[in-house]
């Protein structure tokens, strides 16, 4: 899977739960779920059970807690897709 | 864990103590039951001469028993009074029936996941004669403070 279609996989999941939709427009590998996205924090949770379904990989509480960003989640999935 | 435990251990007091007391649980759902008071102070203004509990406080009981009380026995003695918040953080639910003053209320919850703290449940409440007063889902989580 390239970084392309992960990065887009990963924006479809986060659409339904985000609340600025600008930073929705303008996203980036920068972006942050809370700062920028306005995701609530609960909501962080479905967005990391939808991406377990979506990429058949279990995330453990270690790496839930560094899925803050873009970048950073797609490091987590990239990570885990690799030692599957 | 002992079921009187756990509602000792809710971080809540009358007069929004919406739990008597837990009838059954286990790692996949509970059912416990509440019986409204005749004076519970929102029926002097819900409604005018025509007292029936309001569908927020029918909400918040389920969630006392299917959030707060399911998910303080799931965290396995983690739970601690002093040091942990609780939130709800959505609610879905349909209302059916009314319910009156001293009416018993029984609310089943079943677990749809508890993951990172956060329950979601799907949750029901019956009244004394068995028949559907609620149906919908809750979810919250819990928090170190």
């Amino acid at each position: 899977m390239t970084k392309e279609e992960l990065l887009s996989k990963l924006k479809t999941i986060i659409t339904p739960y985000v609340q600025n939709e600008e930073g929705l427009n303008t996203l980036t590998e920068n972006t942050d779920f809370i700062k920028d996205l306005e995701i609530n924090s609960a909501n962080l949770v479905d967005v990391v059970l939808d991406v377990e379904d979506e990429f058949d990989i279990e995330i453990d509480n270690e790496s839930m807690e560094k899925m803050l960003t873009i970048k950073a989640s797609i490091a987590v999935i990239e990570d885990k897709l690799a030692s599957k | 864990m002992v079921t009187e435990d756990i509602i000792q251990e809710l971080p809540y007091s009358k007069p929004f103590l919406f739990v008597d007391e837990i009838l059954e649980i286990d790692d996949d759902h509970i059912k416990g039951s509440y019986t409204f008071l005749k004076d519970e102070y929102f029926y002097a203004g819900h409604f005018k001469d025509n007292p029936i509990t309001p569908g927020v406080i029918l909400t918040e009981c389920m969630a006392q028993i299917g959030m707060a009380c399911f998910g303080i026995y799931l965290l396995k003695g983690e739970w601690v009074e002093a040091d942990f918040g609780v939130a709800m953080t959505s609610s879905d639910i349909n209302f059916y029936k009314p319910v009156y003053p001293e009416e018993k209320v029984t609310v089943i919850a079943n677990k749809e996941y508890f993951r990172f703290n956060k329950l979601k449940c799907k949750v029901a409440m019956y009244n004394s004669k068995d028949v559907l007063v609620a149906k919908g889902i809750v979810a919250g989580v819990a928090f170190r403070k």
